[in-house]
């Protein structure tokens, strides 16, 4: 390991100082009232929520141990960072934020309990947190009973509306349609060949995908394949893909099947800069398992790549990788976590409360223009608006940014026409 | 061996304890969260309970308790889930009045065998007898063609792994490894609110009490003694003329009765079930719950549920990232100090000092205090 990060903990100053600079572009939407005197405790907190003359309370509920650590290890230091660079600027209506982390450890009902103890015992304003789809429907009961609100970071199925979750990352929807577009487009395909892991989200974001290539592109699924979560044998869908010859490989296997998958892929003798595969569950994060030279050329469809070129993300990224280590990288749902405490401070501030109801009432319309992934803003139905993206995978394990939509994606949770 | 009824006099003090300790000072002394997490661990202490009379009396390892855990569990959550996927609840599905993963999985109708989980009767009835004829029919299949020890051990441990991957695998039907979320009434009564929460949980250590009342019946019986006589010695006892497959299976289906009346607790009072508490990982730790509490003592096996889930909760709450270790060290730790578990301290130091303190009228009864019995190798 480097020893950047120490020497960068050697010296707060300079490490705040960038923390303040990579915070600069958000300074420049902040209402004039946050840099007035704070408001009084009793008059922006009804609802008993751990609020003080000083400081509020948040929670971060990740997973810091288990299989799904590796993945939301990112969020974490997303969120600690977003925080970090809150305080440096002066904190929400006046306040500092102190957070609580809580582990869910993999485990759903964990998260469930975490959620609870976070919301009824230590009555945290807000809660950053969840990555799967699996954690995010345990903790959500447990939400709307006791009127929490919940940022929640990840690329999603959709299905899905509440009150008092936010969705910084994207939906299904969202996040397929415009990539499928353009590789329909780019590269002519007509045939597309599904690979999955075996839960809700791949499968309905294939159902979305093969409506979508249906109807709308004219063209075949040629096959749809599913393996349980974790599963590390490829090879008889390999031979199948060998055998139908798609146009295109469209992938949404998770986790530590990543890693195998594209090995078996590149053995085998496909060579992703010839056959297109496209992918939308492979980040940075991911590639730092399977290793570049595996996965090389294939492309992935998102809101957010490392090396995306614009002014935000050119201070984020050395900002993280300041706080911690130049060898992390960023993913994704790093990115999408790094936007939930700062939309909860900008929803905060635009309602003038730490109230939940009112938080949830005045989140649509609210716009962050400091995010890394350029501007965004907050739909009636509590997703985020944001542009898709298809990058390639290149050597270093880093996205060659090819397409973007020329404007932002409207959210659509219950897609009419592909249910 | 001379005393016949189902409690001798220590051992009813002992109940006394533990009842007075669950149901006056946790009430007292803690808030409803916390409570509600205690009824989440006694949840855990049937499985245990259940294991006590398997695995410390007869001498079976399963290390798929989780199975039957999961079955209870599954079986009161469809009830709840029906209940909650009422048509005026799911009016925004394509489909209003299923389950809202089935929607999600463009299934059209309920299945039929979701059909009669409407009934609580039913519901109830199936509690017991899916997994105790489930249990039946594995205990059937080994025990019969003497199948045991650790081969009976990696096969239920297979058995997990198997129904897990039915559940996942199947997520139009079971709500996939999400499982059932968003369970909310039974009968028309809220689950949900903190008042609810504190009568389940009185309810709970009532179904607590009925099981360990039949453990110790079972125990003190000509029934218990023959388990005990076959764990030390499997052929003796048969060459006596008892048939021990049959006791076998009996006493694994008695622990697949308890797992599942713990997995139906768990759904009620945690409102949702999935296949995280089927697989191998969580019978597991089922079965060190018991090996902390000393699997030959029954009052043991709450304690220790307790004592590790207590620690697992506090450990994650003050060290997030480092509480896996913590809890790694004091498993070792109790393993290699006190092979009895909590049970063995009390009775090696504990119940001696009390037991000079108090003369007893009589000598005192076999059970996990005698040390002879203590040191046999069950697990052979």
């Amino acid at each position: 390991m480097s020893d950047e990060p120490n020497k960068g903990l050697l010296s707060p100053l300079r490490r705040k100082l960038l923390m303040g600079m990579a915070a600069l572009p958000a300074i420049t939407m902040l209402p004039k009232a946050s840099f007035a005197q704070a408001p009084a405790t009793s008059a922006v907190n009804t609802t008993g929520l751990a609020v003080t003359d000083t400081e509020v309370t948040v929670g971060i509920l990740h997973s810091a141990t288990g299989t799904m650590a590796i993945s939301e290890t990112g969020s974490i230091e997303a969120e600690k960072l977003a925080i970090e660079q809150i305080n440096a600027m002066g904190g929400v209506l006046g306040r500092k934020i102190k957070f609580i982390q809580e582990d869910g450890a993999s485990d759903w009902p964990t998260f469930a309990e975490k959620a609870k103890k976070l919301l009824v015992n230590d009555k945290v304003a807000a809660i950053m947190g969840c990555w799967t789809s699996a954690s995010r429907k345990a903790v959500l009961p447990v939400v709307e009973q006791y009127n929490g609100m919940l940022y929640y970071p990840t690329f999603y199925e959709g299905l899905e509306q509440s009150k008092n979750v936010i969705y910084t990352g994207q939906e299904a929807t969202q996040q397929i349609l415009a990539g499928l577009n353009w590789i329909a487009k780019e590269k002519g395909a007509k045939s597309f060949f599904f690979v999955g892991s075996d839960y809700i989200w791949p499968r309905t974001s294939n159902k979305i995908a093969r409506k979508h290539v249906e109807n709308v592109l004219k063209g075949k699924v040629v096959g749809e394949e599913y393996y349980p979560l974790g599963n590390t044998q490829f090879n008889s869908v390999i031979n199948k893909i060998k055998l139908t010859k798609p146009d295109v490989i469209f992938t949404d296997v998770v986790g530590g099947s990543n890693v195998a998958f594209y090995k078996q892929l590149k053995a085998a003798g496909i060579d992703l800069s010839k056959q297109a595969l496209l992918t939308i569950s492979v980040t940075e994060d991911e590639i730092d398992g399977i290793g570049g030279e595996n996965i090389a050329g294939a492309y992935a469809c998102m809101k957010y790549f490392q090396s995306l070129d614009n002014p935000n993300n050119k201070t984020f990224v050395p900002a993280f990788k300041k706080m911690w280590g130049e060898k992390t990288v960023i993913g994704d749902v790093t990115q999408a976590a790094y936007l939930g405490p700062w939309l909860w401070k900008l929803t905060v501030e635009k309602a003038g409360s730490f109230d939940v109801d009112k938080i949830a009432a005045a989140s649509p319309g609210v716009e962050f223009k400091g995010a890394p992934e350029g501007y965004v803003r907050i739909h009636e139905n509590h997703h985020l608006w944001s542009k898709t993206r298809v990058g390639r995978a290149k050597l270093d394990g880093q996205f060659e940014l090819i397409f973007e939509t020329a404007d932002l994606v409207e959210p659509d949770p219950f897609p009419k026409g592909y249910q | 061996m001379t005393d016949n009824r189902f409690v001798n006099r220590s051992e009813l003090i002992g109940i006394l304890v533990l009842a007075v300790f669950l149901v006056v000072v946790l009430p007292l002394t803690l808030d409803v969260f916390r409570l509600n997490l205690v009824a989440k661990y006694l949840t855990y202490a049937f499985v245990a309970l259940g294991l006590v009379i398997c695995w410390g009396y007869g001498g079976i390892l399963s290390l798929g308790q989780g199975v039957f855990f999961g079955l209870g569990g599954y079986c009161m959550a469809m009830f709840l889930k029906l209940e909650a996927s009422s048509p005026e609840n799911t009016k925004i599905q394509s489909t209003p009045g299923i389950p809202d993963f089935m929607d999600w999985n463009q299934i059209t109708s309920l299945p039929y065998f979701w059909q009669p989980f409407h009934s609580l009767t039913f519901t109830i009835a199936a509690i017991i007898l899916v997994p105790g004829i489930f249990a039946l029919i594995i205990g059937t299949a080994m025990f019969k063609r003497r199948v045991g020890g650790t081969y009976f051990a990696i096969i239920t441990q297979a058995v997990a792994a198997i129904l897990t991957i039915l559940i996942v695998g199947q997520q139009g039907y079971t709500g996939g490894i999400n499982g059932m979320t968003d369970l909310r009434t039974l009968k028309g009564w809220d689950i949900r609110p903190d008042h609810a929460k504190v009568l389940l949980y009185f309810f709970e250590v009532g179904c607590l009490f009925v099981c360990i009342m039949i453990a110790q019946f079972i125990r003190h019986s000509k029934l218990g003694r023959i388990l005990v006589a076959m764990r030390e010695k499997e052929d003796r006892v048969r060459f006596s003329g008892y048939s021990v497959a049959n006791f076998k299976i009996f006493a694994f289906c008695i622990a697949a009765v308890f797992a599942a009346i713990g997995g139906a607790m768990f759904a009620l009072q945690v409102g949702f079930m999935s296949p995280s508490f089927v697989g191998i990982v969580p019978s597991i730790e089922m079965v060190i719950y018991t090996a902390v509490g000393g699997r030959l003592s029954i009052l043991g096996a709450v304690y220790g549920t307790l004592l590790v889930n207590f620690a697992k909760t506090s450990l994650s709450e003050t060290f997030p990232e480092l509480w896996l270790f913590g809890l790694g060290g004091l498993f070792i730790a109790v393993v290699l100090a006190f092979p009895n578990g909590l049970a063995g301290i009390w009775g090696d130091y504990v119940q001696p000092r009390i037991d000079r303190l108090i003369p007893s009228r009589k000598p005192k009864p076999e059970g996990w205090t005698d040390s002879s019995v203590a040191d046999g190798a069950p697990a052979e």
